[in-house]
């Protein structure tokens, strides 16, 4: 049979030919891999780091992981494995903390290997509280906060978070995070509990219990997300009337994509998400990092980046620098979760308070979920 | 002579239950997209067992053809009134389909295709059956059907837009699909899953072969044991496989490369080509062999020219268990690959957890569209190859 010897012979061929393509896109010489969020956001950070970066660097190149969600197991088992493959992580704050107490995340001097603010003030003055740890290099402040259909909340659409647990003023579904964080805050807050006593009071049992029972009220009503996608197409179906996401989902869904869609500043939840550079990388490797690094957080870097997502820059000087969306135009600092404006009541995520009690609360919450 | 069944008018209160008990099933659907399910009910009941009740009791049966044309026009006029223009289509769907069941029921017609001798309740057992195959049908394609239009939708989200619902064209757009032809991701993923999936197949199918082979043949001493080694892959959980292979190529070196997605794809297909070849070689002759060998050929020279061709079948069977098994897998490829093997399983993976984009579904609908065409040339093929083997007729 011709047709057969043909076929072993052209998959032998193709079989070498596969072995010597893999061998040759082993770690080539100036490539990087960055790991991120996919979507809007790492699109945004394309857009402002890696483009221009590329451009002064002819040589470097670039590969995207959408693998943040995952980071810390992923991290983990590259330790065990001995084979870190990533050079630059893009997580949240709080997993930066638990990445840089295991060890996997590389503690690093911010005033040496980040640029100082244009007015010559130092990186760590600039970036001031979004420091929360060594090995965090901070990009953007984001909030989780609560959108709303404009058309199903009648003629008084809410204005403050405890709309949210007002079930006869807004009837209907609302979309919660699977997780404690944010939902036992704003229940505590709207139990009517001080705003500065919140934290004290979640840290006892009774207090975590008291969240537990405000949330309680809504739960038949409440459908819980575990990604930040969900809320947006929920509420772009109409199938809850109200719920929290990102901010810079909402702002996606009713500036880019024209929803019926408004949003509360009201009690947002502030965050960070930043870089870490993963522990045990060779020496070339982490000089192409940290040249790359000292590039993406510069002061114009960060504004450039809210130009296309709303999220606010992690550097104080980058504030005045931030411009108009690439696309539509429009001023964006008004949509910053930062903007004087916006800020006049926030949480700010308390990661010392977290560290300590997340376990606790997430076990509890869990559990409560599951009743 | 055979008896034919005679179609014999039934009484009309029967055809108007069982008409009524159909719209009363359509009308749950109607009811849940107006708000109240029960009301839905009820109205359907009421209305198709009443037309059932006039074309049977009231008309003769010369009315037929007026009664279904004045049928299909009222339930038509119905749906635009409800729905607009997709009521108009659904009213004409329902007006044709209500006008020859209270036919096909109340004329008897339904005993025509079936034995004269067959009880009540026997009949009643054939189209139930039917009923329920069907249903079964219905709620494996539904949700494969539901993506198609959806991807096709002018907005970044997974809802039918009123525009979509109202058939305007300015509710309908390819842009997710120009999203997938252009994106950069996108395409290295296609590229990728092209590249790994063919490559993947070809060794599983090679090493499956002989490995089926070699087990078959009696002198080989643990068959059984080296048996369920092989075909392990397919027992034990992905996760453990992938997790397993995740740090055994890392310490080899093989972690983060094509070669190395490539070789756990083809250690996961080559069970599926074990089975299949092991179960075309249980009819396969041994005699032939030997009588090859008793001409001069050589082992080589037999296999190819007198064992290949004849289990053939199981091998392109095998073949392509293999490549979709390569082609859907997300679970082996995270572990083993880096991103720069991403394939499209991943991308799509990745995709609907953090974006919810209908690019998703552009690209599932692609796929659809392949794997059809894939499923229908492999069965056209193997009827034209058993064809020529004249083993069936025509």
């Amino acid at each position: 049979m011709k047709l057969t010897k043909t076929l072993m012979t052209t998959s032998a061929l193709t079989v070498a030919a596969a072995a010597a393509f893999a061998a040759s896109h082993g770690n080539m010489a100036g490539s990087m891999t960055l790991v991120s969020w996919g979507g809007a956001y790492q699109n945004s950070q394309t857009k402002a780091y890696a483009e221009p970066y590329m451009a002064n660097n002819p040589g470097v190149s670039m590969t995207w992981d959408e693998s943040s969600a995952e980071a810390v197991a992923k991290l983990r088992a590259m330790n065990e494995a001995g084979n870190i493959t990533w050079d630059l992580v893009d997580v949240e704050a709080a997993d930066a903390i638990r990445l840089c107490d295991e060890g996997l995340a590389m503690e690093i001097d911010h005033d040496e290997v980040l640029a100082a603010a244009p007015d010559g003030s130092s990186a760590s003055d600039d970036f001031g509280d979004s420091i929360i740890s060594d090995c965090f290099i901070p990009q953007i402040v984001f909030s989780t906060t609560v959108g709303y259909r404009t058309d199903l909340v009648g003629a008084t659409p809410p204005t403050d978070i405890c709309a949210l647990f007002d079930l006869e003023t807004y009837p209907g579904k609302r979309s919660l995070n699977k997780r404690p964080i944010a939902n036992v805050e704003w229940a505590l807050l709207c139990d009517g509990v001080p705003k500065d006593e919140i934290y004290e009071v979640l840290a006892t049992p009774e207090g975590q219990d008291r969240a537990l029972a405000k949330l309680g009220t809504i739960k038949d009503q409440v459908v819980w997300w575990s990604a930040g996608a969900e809320t947006p197409q929920l509420l772009a179906d109409g199938e809850v009337v109200m719920g929290s996401t990102y901010n810079g989902r909402l702002f996606s869904a009713i500036a880019e994509q024209n929803q019926p869609i408004g949003m509360l500043w009201d009690a947002q939840m502030l965050d960070y998400d930043g870089w870490i550079i993963p522990e045990g990388l060779p020496e070339d490797r982490l000089a192409r990092v940290m040249d790359f690094l000292k590039f993406a957080t510069d002061t114009q870097r960060l504004a450039d980046q809210a130009a296309y997502i709303s999220y606010g820059p992690a550097r104080a000087s980058s504030a005045p620098l931030v411009g108009t969306h690439a696309e539509l135009g429009i001023e964006m600092a008004p949509h910053m979760p930062t903007d004087p404006a916006n800020s006049q009541n926030v949480f700010v995520t308390q990661y010392d308070f977290w560290a300590d009690y997340r376990d606790d609360l997430d076990a509890k919450f869990q559990s409560w979920l599951a009743q | 002579m055979a008896i034919e069944s005679q179609a014999i008018k039934r009484p009309a209160p029967f055809a108007a239950g069982v008409v009524g008990a159909a719209g009363g099933f359509l009308g749950i659907f109607v009811g849940a997209s107006n708000g109240s399910v029960l009301l839905g009910i009820l109205v359907g009941f009421v209305l198709a067992a009443a037309a059932a009740f006039v074309a049977m009791q009231v008309l003769d049966e010369g009315m037929e053809r007026p009664f279904k044309w004045g049928l299909l026009g009222l339930i038509t006029v119905g749906g635009v009134l409800l729905g607009g223009l997709p009521g108009l289509i659904l009213g004409a769907i329902f007006g044709w389909l209500f006008g020859w069941f209270i036919y096909w029921v109340g004329m008897g017609r339904y005993r025509v295709p079936l034995p004269p001798y067959l009880t009540a309740g026997q009949v009643l057992w054939h189209y139930s059956f039917r009923m329920l195959c069907g249903v079964i049908f219905v709620f494996l394609i539904t949700p494969i059907l539901v993506v198609m239009p959806l991807s096709f939708n002018a907005q970044d989200f997974f809802t039918f837009t009123p525009e979509m619902l109202a058939f305007d064209p300015a509710g309908y757009s390819l842009k997710h699909y120009k999203d997938f032809f252009t994106s950069t991701e996108w395409q290295g993923a296609l590229r990728n899953s092209l590249i790994i999936a063919p490559l993947a197949t070809i060794l599983s199918v090679s090493f499956g072969t002989l490995a089926a082979i070699g087990l078959s043949s009696e002198h080989v001493p643990f068959r059984r044991a080296i048996m369920a080694i092989l075909i392990s892959p397919m027992i034990v959980p992905l996760i453990i496989s992938a997790a397993g292979m995740y740090f055994f190529y890392s310490r080899i070196g093989l972690q983060g490369t094509l070669l190395g997605v490539v070789l756990a794809h083809a250690a996961l297909g080559i069970p599926f080509v074990i089975i299949t070849v092991t179960a075309t070689l249980v009819g396969f002759d041994r005699s032939l062999t030997r009588a090859a060998a008793n001409m001069g050929a050589d082992p080589v020279t037999t296999f190819f020219r007198v064992q290949m061709p004849l289990i053939l079948p199981g091998v392109i069977s095998g073949g392509l268990f293999a490549f979709i098994t390569s082609f859907d897998e997300v679970v082996v490829v995270i572990f083993v690959g880096s991103a720069n093997q991403q394939t499209l399983p991943w991308q799509m993976f990745t995709g609907l957890r953090e974006q919810i984009s209908p690019t998703i579904l552009a690209v599932a609908t692609i796929l659809v569209g392949i794997s059809i065409c894939l499923l229908t040339v492999v069965e056209m093929l193997r009827r034209r190859s058993e064809r020529l083997r004249g083993m069936s007729p025509g």
